[in-house]
């Protein structure tokens, strides 16, 4: 694996990231500036961390979405690179136009930070593959504006191609309002685009990946894209 | 002393006042705007049926031609000060 972790102005879990990835991937992920116009060579997998990328002025994301950097992701994802973003990154890439939908403020008003139980919808994405379809895993959360929305067609078009792969769910796997903790249409928190090569989501799989933590459920998911790019080179 | 900066006192192009106000389309769920009613209602402030939150820009711009400047406040609009799934916005040159 030769990952990028972009660094905006305001990103904060950029080294539990790049950490995370040395961990389960065994290779040092290259940190990239956002005023870079090019991903390093080789590069075969773009993280977008979480954080708050120019202090969420304007819009969540919207500022960062518009940084150099992203043009070299975009050219990089239409050539269907693998591209993960989460928390931050997945506001980031909603306004860079590589996912759809946006994620407004949470239902409650409320900023969550605590673990939440997500339902891993399809296990045959270079994202997934880690977990079996169906599955429980419990991750946490720390977002203020995580409540995904889109016009109805897109919803619909999400829904038909299977492009949901992870939805907030009970211990159990039940979709219900109750656990729905930021009131995303359809409880979701994680959506791929139409070629299935970009990955958004507001949990934070990075964040359990080591038994000290208590918990190992995010390690999946970097297990899984390290088997994927390993079957690739 | 600082020498006299020339293009402090002239030869600067007129500046033009300009407003963008963006407000989040019909249908879309306003959690602040929500909020804002219930403060509202709990100050005793009576008759307000809703609230919904949006966001001014007071831009200048450089030029003296509206329709120069119209357009370029659209294309700033809809590259960066509105998110289009979700919000409308009104471009106004004030002169």
């Amino acid at each position: 694996m030769k990952a990028a972790v972009l660094v905006f102005p305001g990103i904060n879990r950029e080294r539990d990231m790049a950490r995370t990835l040395k961990l389960v991937s065994g290779s040092t992920p290259n940190m990239v500036w956002h005023a870079e116009h090019e991903l390093p060579a080789g590069t075969d997998l773009v993280v977008v961390p979480g954080g708050f990328s120019y202090g969420d002025y304007l819009r969540c994301g919207a500022i960062a979405a518009r940084s150099p950097i992203m043009d070299a992701v975009r050219s990089f994802a239409g050539k269907g690179g693998l591209v993960l973003g989460v928390c931050n990154g997945f506001q980031i890439l909603c306004e860079s136009g590589l996912l759809p939908g946006v994620l407004m403020r949470n239902e409650n008003l409320k900023f969550i930070c605590h673990d939440v139980y997500l339902k891993v919808e399809r296990s045959d994405s270079p994202f997934t593959r880690g977990y079996n379809a169906g599955q429980v895993i419990r991750v946490p959360v720390a977002h203020g504006e995580g409540n995904y929305i889109a016009d109805g067609e897109t919803i619909a078009r999400l829904e038909g191609e299977g492009r949901v792969m992870f939805r907030y769910s009970s211990p159990d796997g039940m979709i219900d309002p109750n656990w729905n903790h930021n009131g995303a249409i359809n409880a979701i928190a994680g959506i791929v685009n139409d070629k299935g090569n970009v990955l958004g989501m507001m949990p934070h799989p990075e964040n359990h990946v080591e038994e000290a933590i208590g918990r190992t459920d995010g390690r999946g998911l970097f297990a899984g894209l390290t088997e994927a790019l390993e079957k690739v080179a | 002393m600082f020498p006299a900066r020339r293009s402090d006192s002239y030869g600067k192009p007129p500046i033009m006042k300009a407003r963008v106000t963006v407000t989040l389309k019909t249908g879309i769920l306003d959690p602040q705007g929500k909020a804002i009613e219930g403060a509202l209602r709990s100050l005793g402030i009576d008759g307000v049926a809703s609230v919904r939150q949006g966001k001014v820009f007071d831009i200048e711009i450089e030029g003296g031609d509206p329709k120069k400047a119209e357009a370029l406040l659209k294309e700033a609009a809809d590259k960066l000060l509105a998110n289009t799934v979700i919000e409308n916005y009104d471009v106004k040159v004030l002169g």
